[in-house]
């Protein structure tokens, strides 16, 4: 379903110089598939998604989604693509403060021709658990139940592809597993890819496909690697019991 | 959720800066309502006070302007006055000759022919018209006086009605107008020229009363209300400005007009005859004419006879400030007025034609100056639109950014931001509209009172005929300006949004994003 290829990304530094972020020569998620994408801060990841989901065009590369080359689509034509095939959920969650809980999932489906469905928004509400609090403002919402409001409206248009930038970061301990669970699982029941990235490794562990950005981007391979090389081991243990 | 919803969210978000805003621009458009609302109240009553029931001013040379001011609008001081010999002009032979036996020369004429009548035992009256050697001399000798018995007035053939007005005198700070009761009896007045004036109370004044002799006044409306005359109260008036010393003589209310929203509600009506009779009104005889056995009244004679008794002042001593004329028909019109002009004694003047002059060089530019003054304010109101849409934009990068990345594309995004513009342009608009109308509303009977205008809450301004305003003069013609204040103000949401709209165009969504 998405396939990376070549893909490359500099950003120019103040004093001039291109500095490298990404260089990936070939990434890939299958349609229904959930992967973990790990990655230290700095390595690019925010970068690599913003090109998955067409908000950043690479230097170079192509990006497939649903065999459509999103690198040569128009602006206008990949955020048509984006608005209809592919949900993004924020590590700060990025509600609109002055929209309701409802509105916030409602905006999900505004920008969609003819996708204005209250109903559809209400029934995501419900399942993560929030109808009761449909017309609350983000401010009258906890951190958790605004991370799950930003899951129902990145799933509002029954995309292809969800992308979850470290969703459980700005969450606490006790409603980190609740937010990942929810996103697997509405996931799962219709039949989405998830692409979800962090550097929390109890959350990568769930897993059974766990990609280090370290590797696959060669741009930053051979920088300090966060991660110590029994990490490896640990996440590999804990796919085996999932 | 439409655009125009995200939009109005947003501006609940910045509720104080929204509303402060909204009041500004409704500041504006209530102004814009209120001049153009002003304007047609103008027109209005320069087209009802262009409905004058005669077409035709006849005062003494000078302005033309200035003689209709003064006479229309009593504004602006008379220039000088005219013979009352001339006003009986326009008069046909009865009448004329009957005006006539109050001259000193018909008196003069009446005392020589009677000493004829002694020689020969004819009744004086006879002798008018009778050939006879001795009445011959003496005719002869009167015709040199200019008497001029026995005609009809030069312009009467044409005159379907004048009627005198003298000014000179106040009470208060309103007009003393002496004038005959023609005036209340044959004047109408009116966008349709046929209202006819009405009293609140009382009459009009009789040309010789029984109780008040000459000295009977009807009032204006607003004088009547301002001074708290009522009927049977007197007042004296003063004599060439307010402050002026006042009359002994003092005239007795004796009707109170009902408002026409003319003038004429600010003016005080008095017998013509009354006016002549005050101090200082009669004009000072020439010198064979002060050796007659005249009826000029001296002050003494006038303090001698109680207000009934007083004698009317003779001809020679009489003038008029201006002489409202009726013509027969507008055809005849042009013609009596080049007449009158060629004339050394006064000027015609058509007031129909002034008024509009008036109206089309100084009210029509100074309404258009006013218009484009509140236009300039709408502006500066849609320019603290666009201060308010861009200073809010830099806090909104991150929202404009969040909207991006949910796949709305630059065009909605600008969209979003226009329709915030014309949000605020148009909840501005209404508010102002409902402000400046319910300022009309408020003034309404006030300006009823003042012009004779009626405005209603929802009344719109009338259109702006002849102007043309890029292109627009078809337009502007026909359809109210109110009406175009909404086009307008889209347009100018429209045009100072653009900027704001153009930043979150431009918005770097991934930088925004990452910036949060």
């Amino acid at each position: 379903m998405l396939q990376l290829t070549g893909i490359t990304k500099s950003f120019r530094e103040p004093n001039g110089h291109l500095l490298p972020i990404l260089d990936v020569p070939h990434f890939t998620v299958a349609a229904g598939e959930q992967m973990v994408l790990l990655g230290r801060s700095g390595s690019g990841k925010t970068t690599l998604l913003h090109i998955i989901a067409g908000i950043t065009r690479p230097d170079a590369g192509s990006v497939q989604f649903d065999n459509i080359d999103m690198t040569r689509l128009s602006e206008p034509g990949r955020d048509r693509l984006r608005a209809a095939k592919i949900g993004y959920v924020f590590q700060t969650f990025n509600l609109l403060p002055g929209f309701s809980a409802l509105e916030n999932v409602l905006l999900g489906m505004t920008f969609v021709q003819g996708r204005r469905d209250t109903v559809r928004a209400r029934d995501l509400l419900e399942r993560v658990g929030l109808r009761q609090r449909a017309s609350h403002r983000p401010a009258a919402l906890s951190v958790g139940e605004q991370q799950r409001v930003a899951v129902a409206r990145a799933l509002a248009n029954r995309p292809r592809l969800l992308l979850a930038d470290e969703p459980t970061a700005n969450v606490d301990p006790g409603n980190q597993q609740t937010i990942v669970d929810l996103i697997r699982a509405t996931c799962h029941d219709e039949g989405i890819a998830l692409l979800l990235v962090t550097h929390a490794r109890e959350v990568a562990q769930q897993f059974a496909r766990v990609e280090r950005l370290e590797e696959i981007n060669r741009a930053v391979r051979g920088q300090h690697d966060p991660y110590p090389s029994s990490y490896d081991e640990d996440v590999s243990d804990q796919r085996s019991n999932v | 959720m439409s655009l125009w919803r995200i939009a109005w969210r947003s501006l609940e978000q910045r509720g104080l800066a929204s509303l402060l805003t909204t009041l500004s621009m409704a500041l504006g458009v209530m102004m814009v309502v209120a001049v153009l609302s002003i304007s047609g109240i103008v027109s209005a009553s320069f087209r009802s006070n262009a409905s004058l029931g005669y077409n035709m001013i006849v005062g003494a040379k000078g302005g033309k302007l200035q003689l209709t001011l003064n006479t229309v609008y009593y504004l602006s001081q008379p220039v000088e006055n005219v013979p009352y010999d001339f006003f009986l002009e326009f008069f046909p032979q009865s009448v004329r000759d009957e005006q006539l036996k109050n001259s000193l020369r018909y008196q003069a004429f009446r005392a020589r022919v009677e000493g004829l009548s002694v020689v020969n035992r004819t009744p004086p009256e006879a002798l008018l018209g009778v050939t006879s050697p001795l009445v011959d001399a003496a005719l002869e000798a009167l015709t040199a006086q200019s008497l001029e018995l026995g005609r009809d007035g030069k312009y009467s053939q044409f005159t379907s009605l004048a009627i005198p007005l003298c000014l000179g005198d106040y009470l208060g700070r309103f007009r003393v107008v002496g004038t005959t009761t023609d005036f209340f009896d044959q004047l109408t007045f009116g966008p349709e020229n046929d209202r006819k004036y009405e009293f609140t109370a009382g009459r009009n004044f009789h040309p010789r009363d029984a109780e008040h002799g000459f000295f009977e006044a009807v009032l204006g409306a607003e004088v009547a209300r301002e001074m708290g005359l009522q009927l049977g109260d007197t007042f004296a008036s003063t004599h060439g400005d307010p402050e002026g010393a006042g009359h002994g003589r003092r005239f007795t209310v004796v009707g109170i007009l009902k408002p026409s929203g003319t003038p004429n509600d600010r003016v005080a009506f008095v017998n013509m005859e009354g006016f002549y009779l005050m101090e200082d009104h009669a004009k000072p005889l020439e010198e064979p004419e002060q050796t007659a056995d005249h009826a000029a009244h001296s002050e003494t004679d006038q303090h001698a006879h109680s207000p009934a008794e007083l004698p009317p002042l003779c001809n020679e001593q009489r003038e008029v400030t201006a002489i409202l004329v009726r013509t027969i028909t507008p055809l005849v019109t042009p013609g009596l007025k080049n007449a009158i002009n060629e004339g050394r004694e006064a000027q015609a003047v058509l007031p129909v034609l002034e008024i509009y002059s008036l109206f089309e060089s100084i009210v029509r530019p100074f309404q258009l100056l006013l218009l484009a003054l509140t236009a300039l304010i709408c502006l500066v109101s849609g320019v603290s639109i666009l201060v308010s849409i861009y200073n809010s934009m830099s806090d909104r990068r991150h929202e404009i950014a969040v909207m991006r990345a949910l796949g709305a594309n630059r065009t909605t995004v600008m969209t979003i931001i226009l329709w915030e513009s014309i949000l605020l342009s148009l909840a501005g608009g209404a508010l102002g509209w409902l402000a400046g109308h319910t300022l009309n509303w408020l003034a309404s009977p006030r300006i009823e009172a003042q012009t004779g205008v009626t405005v209603r809450f929802w009344d719109l301004a009338p259109p702006l005929r002849d102007i043309e305003i890029w292109g627009l003069g078809p337009i502007m013609g026909w359809v109210s300006p109110e009406v175009l204040i909404i086009p307008a103000l889209i347009v100018l949401a429209i045009a100072v949004g653009l900027l704001p709209a153009i930043a979150a165009y431009r918005t770097d969504v991934s930088k925004s994003l990452q910036d949060a």
